[in-house]
């Protein structure tokens, strides 16, 4: 029997974290089956084949932030605040590269992916513009919005570690296809 | 000023070894997961013609990686702390396994009601049975996955003399992330036909 309170315990212990986690995938699939995104979806073929990757990605680049400045608070290496500190600077930056970088680079693999397959895709200019208006929206809510929350729950005594997690798959998903569905009304505007 | 001046080195702070130390890795993860965008654009009609599915996706990329995170770091605290025995009959492996298996039965039964209301405001309507049967049923495989998967990488860490705390949670997370949308879609394919 003590092994069935066990498992009842990690159950409740885990489940309230998940369903934050299930609310924000919720929201963001209501996103992504409303009537605007199903015709961009159709209207910019490409545009499936690179979600799961762009949805993907966002937890490795912006969760390695978090990490990083986490054991940098921990260590004593960088302060609980917005600074033009160098490690800070440079950790910021860094992340822009990488996240910006990676969606330009997924809009150009799903573009020469369907061109070698010989299927039908949008143009190369419309994908790159897509994946550069949401992939710098994205980056900048994602890393001053993670860099607040960890500060504050430093400076509330609650270990960083814990939270950088499943704060970046929430807001990550949430704002990742709000932010897509903004690219698609832009670029689909100007082209 | 816990941060030291300019002339401390940088070293792993610096611009140039944060992106060529992660770029390439992102470029490995994004290749791999269009394996699973792959799967989305070949089912295109599908999915279109049921947007409610799409309403799936998300938590489906995600879900699987969190369930495998929760196991693969009890299972490495366990292991460190010498509590675990990679046995059939461990009591602490059937525990923790139970545990994922409620969680998740909970998690993807939630989603299927939250998906048919969805569904029913903004997008096409689908029966609940179906959406239920979807939800549940990839959910709980994926759920299978996720534990095989984190078990099998706690052992291979454990075997090779590395840290899992550094080496299962990217694996299984990464690995579920791009199965999720895989056994979806199969599942999806099933029910509809």
């Amino acid at each position: 029997m003590e092994a069935r309170q066990d498992a009842w315990r990690i159950y409740r212990e885990s489940l309230p974290i998940l369903v934050v986690s299930l609310a924000g995938g919720i929201f963001a699939g209501s996103v992504l089956g409303s009537a605007g995104m199903t015709e961009g979806f159709e209207r910019f073929p490409g545009l499936l084949l690179l979600l799961p990757a762009f949805l993907a990605t966002r937890g490795n680049v912006y969760g390695a932030m978090g990490a990083r400045i986490s054991s940098g608070l921990h260590q004593g290496m960088i302060d609980p605040e917005f600074s033009w500190d160098r490690r800070l600077v440079n950790a910021v930056v860094a992340s822009f590269i990488n996240g910006i970088g990676i969606s330009v680079v997924i809009a150009v693999l799903s573009w020469g992916i369907l061109h070698a397959l010989g299927r039908e895709s949008a143009r190369l200019v419309e994908l790159v513009g897509i994946m550069l208006v949401s992939g710098v929206l994205t980056s900048v809510t994602l890393i001053f919005g993670l860099l607040g929350l960890v500060f504050a729950s430093y400076k509330y005594g609650l270990d960083p570690d814990n939270l950088i997690g499943p704060i970046v798959t929430t807001l990550g998903d949430i704002f990742g296809v709000v932010f897509l569905f903004v690219a698609i009304t832009v670029v689909g505007g100007i082209f | 000023m816990a941060a030291g001046g300019p002339e401390e080195p940088l070293d792993t702070w610096s611009i140039r070894s944060i992106v060529t130390t992660m770029f390439p890795i992102l470029l490995v993860l994004s290749l791999l997961e269009m394996g699973s965008g792959y799967v989305l654009e070949a089912l295109e009609e599908t999915y279109l013609s049921n947007p409610t599915l799409l309403v799936l996706v998300p938590v489906m990329i995600g879900m699987g990686g969190n369930l495998g995170a929760i196991l693969s770091s009890r299972l490495s605290t366990r292991l460190h702390l010498g509590l675990l025995e990679f046995d059939p009959r461990d009591e602490v492996l059937w525990t923790n396994v139970l545990a994922i298996m409620g969680l998740a039965a909970t998690i993807f039964s939630a989603l299927g009601v939250a998906a048919w209301t969805v569904g029913q405001v903004v997008a096409e309507p689908m029966a609940l049975a179906d959406l239920m049967l979807i939800s549940i049923v990839s959910g709980l495989l994926l759920a299978v996955i996720a534990i095989v998967l984190s078990i099998a990488a706690t052992y291979i860490s454990y075997t090779q003399g590395l840290d899992p705390d550094d080496t299962t949670i990217p694996v299984v997370t990464n690995v579920c992330d791009i199965l999720g949308v895989i056994v979806l879609s199969g599942v999806a394919i099933v029910v509809l036909n």
